[in-house]
């Protein structure tokens, strides 16, 4: 009997092993595609210095619920390392990839930075998804003086909380926020707004500049909510329906958002609905579907259809990974180039393998990067000098949601300088 | 003698009189009724007398008929709310009724019946059947599904995971509990995941109707408020109000209910009379699982979306209902449940009516909520139902 039982616990432990084996065993495997065999032949390295691994790691949800964004981030870079990183290879270095998964977690994120800097290899990281994530982990960057250039943070303490090592190709919250109540007052006409947030430092932050904006402009704030709540929104729908706002403004991420929406139109509230990119996935039509067809939600990243330098990308991201490029996976690859046009900038001035103390300052002397999303320029805080930001509406059209979602149409685009 | 007595004692079961029958079937509705009521009235007194003491401190709205406005609906969402927990509780309480020991895999089991009825309702979408199927016939095929397959689980993670630690220390097989509710989550992830149902499942249904709508309440501006219940959160609730009475059915009339509560009583003393333990416990998890899988199924049904770690909140929240009501007491668990589902919709709906918003009531509900909890505890340690001699099951 026991000695079954035991045999049991180890099948299940074993299929457990392999199940989580998979995974990581995947990742690795993009890294041979940029091959060694290219340093010894060329002969062009001009100094024997130049060799070694430089790696640059991804921190993003690959995981978990957010995964659809956050697996697009890695593939992202992995695709920029690939066609970007023959600038490093051509100098005699191997590049290679190291995925990590924060599993849109602070603890998770905090915990893989402590191995990312423990890895001297690394010199650059691409990442994260989550503001919160990132704001756990920089503490850990800025002790090694590891650059870290997001794809996709907005919250404005990422930039402000005076990190050397944080940068972003994105605009931020507040600006998002602002742009967010402008387009409901003047192009929607909306009067009230009811807000509801997810509690972290991401949602809540843009919903309370959006909640600012709009005290400061006239339009009734009926209501401020936070919750946690993923699945049954009865109790927050109850009081919104008695106080019948033009708007529901939502603060947070599409897997709480999608369900929320369906629910309040299932309950025949009329209300607008409007959010910030954390709602950009075709998980929020796939999951909420005619209620949230089309809806309005700001985006500091547009889909990848609407960068014309980008349409080589999206077609080699379709016949890589066989789906359509998610949100923030072009800027992912462009946080990829840019880490890689630091490093070599810093191998140059080096004239070897530089350190990430050298890649930083490489960072804050970078220029103008010219990437496939746009042209970056970053001021002393880390911020672009002008973050691009978009009103998006919801395409009506039916079909997969994953291929409606990339009809969504840009309604206004706005250059904005950070504050 | 000891023959005769035997039975006796049977007889006394097949002759039991239709009164006796129908307390013990129907009692425990009938409690459960009472206090869904009771409840109702408390709170809806409470606020209303809130509103009235704090009426001349807001100028801007009326808070007497922003207050009375609302509170029908509120009621409603209590309630469905209520019986989520309660019918989870049911699985909570009876494992404990039986081995004293929380299984705390059991929000997983939810869970895993919540995905069986993804991919019934995928399997029959990709068929096309769908839209073509009655909906009765849908909710009661997929009720039964869920049913068989958490039932079974539950059954095998106790064969597995808990019978081989019956002889340990008590936090043993808590432990033991906590590792199989994560290797669930994740292994239910991965089966997701590479199966096309996706990390947010959907969980179609045929068309079930629209919400039903009881009232319209007036509000400012001659503009009305509709009182509605959603036809799923309506099923939810006839599911788990049957499967109350069939578990005092089994529990209290049938041999095998007073096998399972001689075993809750005294385990070897039952042992002793002739009652197969291992069976009985089996059973119980079965029972327990499949009251878990139904719940997961119904709860599916109306969320529309889920993922693999649904289960663990409204798991927590259960089991804090079973304790709540006296944890090893079937009606307990129901009434813990309920209450708990008032408790938690009516500060999520007036705490920030009442604060002038300046507590979100979505946001501390659970602390105002749990605080409410922890004093009734303090005055009824052994919760709502149960006796100082607890009659467990």
């Amino acid at each position: 009997m026991k000695r079954i039982s035991a045999f049991l616990i180890f099948a299940l432990l074993g299929a457990l092993l392999a199940a989580c084996g998979g995974a990581p065993a995947a990742a690795p495997t993009a890294a041979p595609t940029t091959p060694p065999a290219e340093a010894t032949a060329a002969p062009a390295p001009p100094s024997g210095g130049m060799t070694g691994v430089i790696k640059i790691a991804t921190q993003s949800p690959l995981s978990g619920p957010q995964a659809a964004l956050g697996v697009g981030i890695r593939n992202g870079a992995e695709l920029g390392l690939e066609q970007l990183g023959k600038t490093l290879t051509d100098m005699g270095f191997t590049v290679e990839l190291a995925p990590f998964d924060d599993q849109a977690k602070p603890e998770v994120g905090s915990a893989n930075a402590k191995n990312i800097i423990s890895d001297n290899d690394i010199l650059c990281l691409v990442g994260h998804l989550n503001s919160g994530v990132a704001l756990a982990s920089l503490p850990d960057y800025q002790a090694a003086s590891l650059v870290m250039v997001s794809p996709a943070n907005t919250n404005p303490k990422i930039t402000e909380s005076g990190y050397p090592n944080a940068f972003r190709i994105v605009g931020r919250d507040d600006v998002q926020g602002a742009v967010g109540e402008e387009f409901a007052r003047t192009e929607l006409n909306i009067k009230s707004v009811y807000i509801i947030h997810d509690k972290t430092d991401y949602g809540q932050g843009v919903a309370e500049f959006f909640r600012q904006n709009a005290e400061k402009n006239g339009i009734t704030v009926l209501g401020f909510e936070g919750t946690e709540e993923k699945s049954v929104f009865d109790s927050i729908l109850t009081p919104i329906q008695a106080a019948n706002p033009d708007l529901i403004y939502f603060g947070g991420i599409y897997d709480q958002a999608a369900p929320l929406f369906k629910q309040a139109r299932d309950r025949g509230i009329t209300a607008a609905f409007l959010g910030p990119d954390g709602l950009d996935s075709p998980v929020l039509l796939e999951v909420a579907g005619d209620a949230v067809k089309g809806m309005y939600y700001t985006s500091v990243a547009a889909p990848v259809s609407q960068f014309p330098d980008a349409a080589k990308f999206a077609e080699d991201y379709q016949a890589k990974y066989n789906e359509a490029a998610p949100p923030f996976s072009a800027q992912a690859y462009d946080a990829a180039g840019i880490c890689i046009q630091a490093i070599a900038n810093a191998a140059t001035a080096a004239n070897g393998k530089p350190t990430r103390a050298q890649v930083l300052e490489a960072m804050k002397t970078l220029g103008t990067f010219k990437g496939i999303t746009g042209s970056y320029e970053f001021n002393a805080k880390g911020d672009p000098v002008k973050g691009a930001y978009f009103v998006l509406q919801v395409s009506t059209e039916a079909g997969a949601p994953a291929e409606v979602w990339n009809k969504n149409a840009v309604v206004k685009r706005l250059e904005i300088a950070a504050p | 003698m000891a023959v005769e007595a035997t039975t006796g004692s049977d007889l006394v079961i097949t002759r039991r009189s239709f009164r006796s029958f129908m307390s013990e079937v129907f009692g425990p509705l009938l409690q459960v009724f009472l206090f869904v009521i009771g409840s109702a009235v408390v709170l809806g007194g409470i606020v209303l007398l809130l509103a009235l003491a704090l009426r001349g401190a807001r100028t801007d709205i009326d808070l007497l008929q922003g207050t009375i406005t609302i509170l029908p609906q509120v009621i409603i969402d209590g309630l469905v709310r209520g019986f989520l927990y309660a019918t989870i509780a049911l699985g909570y309480t009876m494992v404990y009724g039986v081995l004293e020991f929380i299984n705390f895999a059991h929000g997983e089991i939810f869970m895993v019946g919540a995905f069986v009825g993804a991919f019934f309702s995928a399997a029959l979408a990709s068929s096309g059947m769908l839209t073509t199927l009655s909906p009765i016939l849908f909710v009661i095929a997929a009720v039964f599904l869920g049913m068989a397959v958490s039932g079974l689980l539950a059954m095998s993670i106790e064969r597995v995971a808990y019978r081989p630690l019956r002889g340990a220390p008590r936090l043993v097989p808590l432990i033991s509990a906590i590792g199989v509710s994560l290797v669930l989550q994740d292994v239910m992830r991965m089966i997701a995941v590479n199966t096309g149902l996706g990390f947010n499942a959907q969980f179609r249904t045929p068309d079930l109707g629209q919400p039903l709508v009881l009232a319209q309440m007036p509000i400012a501006d001659d503009r009305t408020i509709p009182v509605s219940i959603d036809s799923r959160s309506l099923i939810f609730i006839v599911v788990a109000i049957i499967m109350l009475i069939g578990l005092n059915y089994l529990v209290n009339i049938t041999k095998l209910g007073k096998a399972i509560r001689a075993v809750a009583q005294d385990r070897p003393a039952a042992s002793l009379m002739g009652i197969d333990v291992n069976r009985v416990i089996a059973v119980t998890f079965l029972i327990g699982g499949a009251l878990g899988g139904a719940a997961g199924i119904l709860f599916g049904m109306r969320v529309g979306s889920i993922n693999p770690y649904v289960g663990f909140l409204p798991g927590l929240k259960a089991f804090t209902a079973a304790v709540l009501g006296g944890i090893g007491n079937i009606t307990g668990a129901m009434v813990g449940g309920i209450v708990l589902g008032f408790l938690e919709a009516f500060v999520a709906s007036y705490l920030s009516l009442f604060t002038r918003g300046q507590f979100s009531g979505a946001s501390y509900a659970d602390i105002v909520a749990f605080s409410i909890l922890i004093l009734i505890l303090i005055f009824r340690p052994s919760g709502l139902l149960g006796e100082v001699v607890t009659q467990k099951v």
